[in-house]
C-alpha cells in the first residue's frame, strides 16, 4: 500500500484539530486568515472523506480488501493498541459531514462567525469529534470523541449568547453531562465484565460470558443504548432537543442535524456486530446483545420518537423548531428501521438519512434567512412576548455585537429577488422532508415502503410492518400540513413583514444542499448500489471483525 | 473493602441523584460532582480492588499477571477524570453566565 495512502483514515481527525489550534494564534482582527485556515481544513476534511469513500467502494482493490481499511494508530496492533476502522458506513457519514460542515462554515461567513469569539476554532473541533465518532473502533475513544463534538457543541450553542440559548444551554449540558456519565457506567461495565474495548473483539468476548456475568453485560449494552439514545433524540429522551436547535444560531443548527444521526450511527454499528442474525451463525453460543430486548426495544422507542415528532411539528409555531422535530422524526423512523431487522430496509433507510441530513442542515440556514422578515425580533402572532431583559450584563466578555441582522455590515454580494429565492428554497425544503414527489425524500420513503411491503413475499405482512407504513405515511401528512401552515405566515400574510438583502455567501450553501439533493434523486440508482453494498456489510461484519483482528496473529 | 467501596459509590451516586433533581443551578452542579466522583470510583472498581499491586510492570521477561493490577481502568479513570472536569467547569461558567442574565439561579431561568 502507497505509504501516504495508508495514513488517510487519520486525517479527517487531525486536519480539524491543528486548524482549530492554529486559528487560535490569530486574533479576531486577523479575520481573514482565521477564516482561510478554517476554509483550508474543510476542503482537506471533504476531499479526505470523499477519496476514504472512494477507497470503500473496491474501486482500488489492492488497497483495503472488501471494503474495510484499519488504521491502528501509532502502529500499535489490536488487541493492545487502539485503532480507526473505516467502512462504507463510516465513508458515507464522514462525507456527509464534511458537506453539512462545508456548508454551515459558508454560511455562517455572511454574519454569525464575528457575533462572538471563537466560532471557527469551535466548529472545527466539533467536526473533529463526530468524525472520530465515525472512525473509531473502540469503545473507550467513542467516549473521548462523543465529549469533543459535546464540549465544542455546548460552545457552538452558546455562540452569539442571548439569554434564552443561555438558559438552554444550560439544559443541554446538564442533559448531555448525565449521558455521558451513564456512556462512563456502561464501558467500564463492559470491560469489567468482557475484558476488552474493541469494538470488533466484543461479540466473542461476550459470546464466551455465562450465567451472572452474561447478565451484567446485558445490563452494561442496555446503559450505553440509553446514553447513545439520548444523542440520537430517541423518546422519552428528547425533550431538550427541539428548544436547543431552535435556539441555536442558524449554521450551528444546521451543523447540529448530524448529531442525531451520530447516536444512530453508534446504535446501527454496535448493534450490527452484535445482533446481526450472522454474528450468532459464525460465533457460537449466543450473540452480544439479546436480540429479542435490542431489536423489540429500539422498534417501540422509534415509533413512539417519530409519534412525538407528529404532534411536535403540528404544534410547532416557529419554523426551526418545527424542523428540530423533523430531525426527531427521522430518527425514529431509522430507530424503527434497526428495530425491525429486515434486510433489504436497511439500504433505503441509509438513503433517507442521507437526504434527510442535507434537507433539515438546508433548512435550518433558511429558517435563519426567513427569520430577518419579521421586522421586529422573531414575534409570532400567537407566541406569548417575552419580557424585554436590560442589558445589565454581557455575558463572555463579548463586545457588542454588530446589531442583529443590520443591513450595513455586508460581506459579498446580496442576491437579487430575496423573497422569491426563499420561497423556492421553502418549496423544495418542505418536499424533501415531507418525502413529497419528485425528490429525494419520496425515493427514500417510497423505496423504503416498498422494501417493507415486499420484504416478505407472499406472506401476509404482520403488525409491525403494518405500523411502520402508518405512521410514517402520517410523518408525511402531518409535516406537510404543519410546513403550509407555516409556510403561508411566511410568505402570504403580507402585514409587517420587510425583504432582508440576502448574500451570497449564506444564500449560497442552501442552495448547494438542495441542489445536491436533487442529484441525489437523478442518481438514486448509482447510490442505492452503493447503499446496498454498504448494508451487505453490515448484515456480515465478519470482514469487519476479521481485518481489525488481522494483526492479532502477528503477535 | 468491597463492601466500604459499594456503599461510597451508593452514598455518592444517591446525593448526586437527589441534587440533580433540585431546581437551584448551584444544587445541579454539585449534585454533577458527585455522581462523577461516584462514575469514577465505578471505573476504577471495574478493574477489580486490590491493595499493593502496581499496575506498571517493572523490568523485562514474562512475569505473573496476578501480581499486578490491571492499567485499563486506571487509564479510563484519568481520561474520565480530566474530561468530567473540564465540562463541570464549563457548567459552572454557563451557570455564572444564565444567573447574571436571568437574575434568578433557578434552572428554568425564572422562578416558578
Amino acid at each position: 500500500m502507497n505509504g501516504l495512502l495508508q495514513h488517510l483514515p487519520i486525517v479527517p481527525i487531525v486536519a480539524p484539530l491543528v486548524a482549530a489550534a492554529t486559528i487560535l494564534f490569530f486574533t479576531e482582527r486577523s479575520r481573514r486568515i482565521r477564516v482561510a485556515i478554517a476554509g483550508l481544513s474543510m476542503l482537506v476534511q471533504l476531499g479526505a472523506a470523499i477519496a476514504l469513500l472512494t477507497l470503500t467502494t473496491d474501486a482500488f482493490p489492492d488497497v483495503w480488501t472488501q471494503g474495510v481499511g484499519v488504521y491502528a494508530i501509532g502502529g500499535w496492533q489490536p488487541p493492545f493498541g487502539i485503532v480507526l476502522v473505516i467502512d462504507r458506513l463510516a465513508g458515507l457519514m464522514l462525507t456527509l459531514t464534511a458537506v453539512v460542515g462545508v456548508a454551515a462554515f459558508v454560511n455562517s461567513l455572511a454574519y454569525w462567525d464575528r457575533v462572538g469569539p471563537h466560532f471557527h476554532s469551535l466548529l472545527q473541533l466539533m467536526l473533529m469529534g463526530v468524525n472520530g465518532a465515525f472512525l473509531t473502533g473502540d469503545l473507550f475513544n467513542l467516549f473521548v470523541f462523543f465529549e469533543v463534538l459535546l464540549a465544542a457543541s455546548y460552545g457552538l450553542l452558546l455562540h452569539g449568547s442571548s439569554t434564552q440559548r443561555v438558559k438552554i444551554g444550560l439544559h443541554y449540558i446538564v442533559v448531555n453531562l448525565i449521558g455521558s456519565l451513564l456512556f462512563l457506567i456502561g464501558v467500564s461495565l463492559v470491560y469489567g465484565v468482557a475484558g476488552s474495548l474493541n469494538i470488533a473483539e466484543l461479540p466473542a468476548a461476550a459470546a464466551a460470558l455465562q450465567g451472572k456475568e452474561r447478565a451484567l453485560f446485558d445490563a452494561a449494552t442496555s446503559i450505553l443504548a440509553v446514553a447513545f439514545l439520548i444523542k440520537a433524540g430517541a423518546w422519552p429522551l428528547n425533550f431538550w432537543l427541539p428548544t436547543a436547535y431552535a435556539a441555536a444560531a442558524a449554521p450551528v443548527a444546521a451543523v447540529f442535524a448530524i448529531l442525531t444521526k451520530v447516536g444512530v450511527y453508534v446504535l446501527l454499528r454496535v448493534g450490527s456486530l452484535g445482533a446481526g442474525a450472522d454474528v450468532l451463525a459464525a460465533i457460537e453460543g449466543s450473540t452480544m446483545l439479546r436480540p429479542d430486548l435490542f431489536r423489540g426495544g429500539m422498534y417501540y422507542l422509534g415509533i413512539l420518537t417519530m409519534g412525538f415528532g407528529i404532534f411536535g411539528m403540528l404544534a410547532a409555531q416557529h419554523l426551526a423548531r418545527l424542523v428540530a422535530f423533523s430531525a426527531i422524526v427521522s430518527s425514529g423512523l431509522l430507530l424503527t428501521v434497526i428495530g425491525l431487522d429486515i434486510p433489504a430496509l436497511m439500504a433505503p433507510a441509509l438513503f433517507y438519512l442521507i437526504g434527510s441530513v442535507l434537507a433539515t442542515s438546508a433548512f435550518f440556514m433558511l429558517s435563519g434567512m426567513t427569520e430577518r422578515t419579521w421586522r421586529s425580533p422573531v414575534q409570532l402572532p400567537t407566541a406569548a412576548p417575552e419580557p424585554e431583559v436590560p442589558p445589565h450584563y454581557v455575558p463572555f466578555g463579548v463586545r457588542r455585537a454588530p446589531a442583529l441582522h443590520a443591513q450595513d455590515d455586508e460581506v459579498g454580494v446580496a442576491i437579487p429577488a430575496a423573497m422569491a429565492f426563499m420561497g423556492i428554497m421553502f418549496a423544495f425544503c418542505v418536499l424533501l422532508v415531507t418525502g413529497s414527489p419528485p425528490l429525494s425524500g419520496f425515493v427514500a420513503k417510497f423505496a423504503l415502503l416498498s422494501a417493507a411491503i415486499h420484504a416478505v413475499d407472499g406472506a401476509p405482512l404482520s403488525a409491525p410492518v403494518w405500523v411502520l407504513v402508518g405512521v410514517t405515511l402520517a410523518t408525511g401528512l402531518a409535516s406537510l400540513v404543519a410546513l403550509t401552515r407555516i409556510g403561508m405566515r411566511l410568505f402570504w400574510s403580507a402585514t409587517g413583514r420587510n425583504t432582508p438583502r440576502l448574500r451570497v455567501l449564506e444564500a449560497g450553501p442552501v442552495a448547494v444542499l438542495v441542489l445536491l439533493c436533487i442529484a441525489l434523486t437523478v442518481a438514486a440508482g448509482p447510490v442505492m448500489a452503493f447503499l446496498d453494498e454498504a448494508a451487505a456489510s453490515l448484515r456480515a461484519p465478519q470482514v469487519y471483525i476479521e481485518t481489525v483482528l488481522a494483526g492479532k496473529e502477528v503477535l | 473493602m468491597e463492601i466500604l467501596f459499594a456503599l461510597a459509590i451508593g452514598v455518592f451516586s444517591g446525593s448526586g441523584v437527589w441534587l440533580v433533581l433540585r431546581p437551584r443551578t448551584f444544587q445541579v452542579i454539585i449534585g454533577l460532582a458527585l455522581l462523577s466522583y461516584a462514575v469514577n470510583l465505578f471505573i476504577f472498581g471495574m478493574g477489580r480492588l486490590a491493595i499493593g499491586k502496581a499496575p506498571i510492570i517493572a523490568g523485562a521477561g514474562a512475569t505473573d499477571p496476578a501480581l499486578y493490577a490491571d492499567p485499563v481502568p486506571q487509564a479510563l479513570v484519568l481520561t474520565a477524570i480530566v474530561i468530567g472536569f473540564a465540562t463541570t467547569a464549563l457548567l459552572l461558567v454557563v451557570l455564572l453566565v444564565a444567573r447574571g442574565l436571568a437574575g434568578t439561579d433557578h434552572v428554568d431561568g425564572r422562578e416558578p
